[in-house]
């Protein structure tokens, strides 16, 4: 369906939010196919849910990203989706554990959980500080919010998963929600402790309806389908998680 | 017991369904989980000796009635998709080599490789309807598809069948081209040539403008191609397009396909669809007093 841009919002000088009208149900963690016309059509993830209005944001990095950071209010894209399968929010305490664009992922579950009442502390992990985004909108939420840079320009220096690692020694979590580089989802694999953990993993998705076999992983897992989202018992049993992806032409391409 | 296993040609088959090309078969665990959920054989997607990325997206569209894709014919290369293979084999599955190219040097290439790396036969892909200089820009060319044919059996050992399209306007005269090239078995049909605009941009989705159409909406095309072929010649054909019930599969049985190939159906009825497809086909077999499938094959003619 084609949809026209109704809002465009600047979150920091290489990220933008746009919102359209899109009347469908959306779980936190599910992504949708955006055409730009004439150039691509790329996954995802809705990052604001409103019953008719959904949005999405996006950091310019190539072609396609880069062709839709220049579309302004009133321009057209086309949405597929909502698919895949969305985040579990049950109730506890939640860790969230944002690495990148990944904090995109996870923030409108971070409200929901918030919603529900649910006690919710989130780690944004940027390289710099002005790749921060969403930091007011989560401090709104009324979660505790921790920052981690890269060089330590903003908050904790290092690692979101240091940081992780130290919170997890001396809090106790009932569950770990985590989007981000790859890399880094499979550290904080290591270092869970036994808690219950939920990834959103990427792959280069053609069809986004589980046909094409691109984003497919372990022993036939679709991640279009059957995830973006897997819990720890899953990623336990799918040997790529954290060694390699895929390119278009599907040729392995190994993480470092 | 109701017997539903199948040959085509020196290839036995526990039962009738088999994966076609293009769908979930990018790794090795994808079509291991395909075979574990009862497909008798999985067809590899077609393979050409150079990594491709295939076209730019959207390469793939949900419509009412089917599904269209132009994919471009994304793949690793030959050399590269070998330790899929090799996989699947270890685990002990019947893997089908589907290969592309535009002359008969590149298919020969492909299908010595291909043997070598262990499947239990090749598909020649001449029917891709959005390719430029491969698929069906080779497969409307009689005597290039008679030359194919001819040069790949001689180079191999395994079974050898060709994929043919819809969009031929002699379908009778590439099925010769192909019997005279000595091949195993004929399969029927690739997607069918299609193109679905939208109304707000005005412009056609695909990135390719022209794609492939499958599932539902091209099965009685692909019953009709596969009753022409079998109702003139005695070759072996694999039934494929829109099947998604075993009614369906058996639509083609009855057509005179020797057992069916399922892409699409995927979409409509989960990865289990082959188990669910083998079930539908014994209790309707039951029903009707058969035993034996094969006293199905062809009944319609
Ligand atoms: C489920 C999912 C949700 C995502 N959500 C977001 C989000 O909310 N915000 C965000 O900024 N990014 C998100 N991404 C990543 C986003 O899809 C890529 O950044 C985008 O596709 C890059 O395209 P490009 O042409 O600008 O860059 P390119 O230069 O073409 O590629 C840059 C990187 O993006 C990857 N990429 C390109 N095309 C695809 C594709 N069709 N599928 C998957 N990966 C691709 C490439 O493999 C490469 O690693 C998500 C990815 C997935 C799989
Ligand atoms: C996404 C997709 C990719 C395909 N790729 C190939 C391919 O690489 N080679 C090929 O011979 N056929 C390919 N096909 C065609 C299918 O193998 C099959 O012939 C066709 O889809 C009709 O069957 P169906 O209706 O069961 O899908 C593809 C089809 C789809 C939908
Ligand atoms: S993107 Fe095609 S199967 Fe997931």
């Amino acid at each position: 369906m084609v949809t026209t841009i109704q809002e465009v919002y600047l979150e920091n000088k290489d990220t933008k939010t746009f919102l359209f009208r899109y009347p469908v149900k959306i779980k936190p963690g599910q992504f949708f196919m955006i055409w730009i016309p004439d150039v691509d059509e790329i996954p995802l993830s809705c990052s604001y849910i409103d019953d008719t209005i959904k949005g999405i944001t996006f950091r310019r990095i190539g072609d396609a990203t880069k062709k839709l950071f220049e579309l302004e209010i009133g321009d057209k894209i086309g949405v597929r989706g909502p698919y895949g399968n969305g985040f579990n929010i049950e109730d506890g305490k939640i860790l969230f554990i944002g690495g990148g664009t990944g904090i995109i992922t996870l923030t409108p579950a971070v409200e929901e959980a918030r919603n529900k009442g649910i006690d919710t502390t989130v780690i944004i992990g940027v390289k710099t500080e002005e790749e921060l985004i969403f930091e007011e909108r989560l401090k709104e939420t009324g979660s505790k919010i921790y920052i981690t840079t890269d060089d330590g320009s903003k908050g904790y220096k290092g690692f979101a998963s240091d940081l992780a690692y130290k919170l997890l020694s001396r809090e106790k979590f009932s569950s770990i929600i985590t989007c981000g580089p790859e890399l880094m989802m499979k550290k904080i694999m290591d270092i869970r402790n036994d808690i219950p953990m939920q990834a959103s993993l990427e792959r280069y998705m053609k069809c986004g309806i589980g046909l094409c076999g691109h984003c497919v992983i372990g022993k036939g897992l679709r991640v279009c389908i059957d995830g973006p989202v897997f819990n720890h018992q899953k990623l336990e049993h799918i040997k790529d998680f954290g060694l390699y992806r895929r390119d278009a032409s599907g040729r392995k391409i190994f993480f470092k | 017991m109701i017997d539903i296993s199948t040959n085509i040609a020196s290839l036995k088959l526990e039962n009738p369904t088999i994966l076609a090309s293009g769908i979930l078969d990018e790794t090795a665990g994808s079509m291991i989980s395909i075979l574990e959920n009862g497909a008798a054989a999985v067809v590899t997607k077609s393979i050409g000796l150079k990594p491709r990325k295939g076209y730019p997206n959207p390469t793939i569209i949900e419509l009412e009635y089917g599904i269209l894709n132009a994919m471009g014919l994304p793949n690793p290369g030959i050399k590269e998709y070998r330790e899929e293979i090799i996989e699947v084999k270890r685990n002990g599955g019947i893997i089908i080599g589907s290969i592309f190219g535009s002359t008969p040097e590149e298919f020969i290439s492909l299908a010595e490789k291909m043997e070598s790396y262990g499947v239990n036969a090749l598909e020649l892909n001449l029917s891709c309807p959005h390719a430029s200089g491969y698929g069906l820009e080779v497969g409307q060319d009689r005597k290039l598809v008679k030359t194919i044919v001819e040069e790949v059996k001689n180079s191999v050992h395994i079974p050898v069948f060709a994929k043919i399209s819809s969009n031929l306007s002699d379908i009778s005269s590439i099925a010769k081209a192909i019997i005279d090239g000595d091949a195993d078995g004929i399969v029927a049909i690739n997607t069918v040539k299609a193109m679905t605009i939208d109304l707000e941009l005005q412009k056609p989705i695909l990135s390719n403008k022209i794609g492939g159409y499958s599932g539902r909406a091209i099965k009685p095309i692909g019953v009709r191609c596969v009753y022409e072929i079998t109702e003139e010649y005695s070759i072996p054909v694999i039934g494929v397009g829109g099947i998604v019930s075993g009614e369906d599969a058996l639509e083609y049985i009855m057509a005179g396909a020797s057992a069916v190939e399922i892409g699409s159906g995927i979409y409509y009825r989960g990865v289990d669809i082959f188990k669910k497809i083998c079930r539908e086909i014994e209790s309707w077999m039951e029903l009707h007093n058969y035993r034996n499938i094969k006293d199905l094959i062809g009944v319609a003619h």
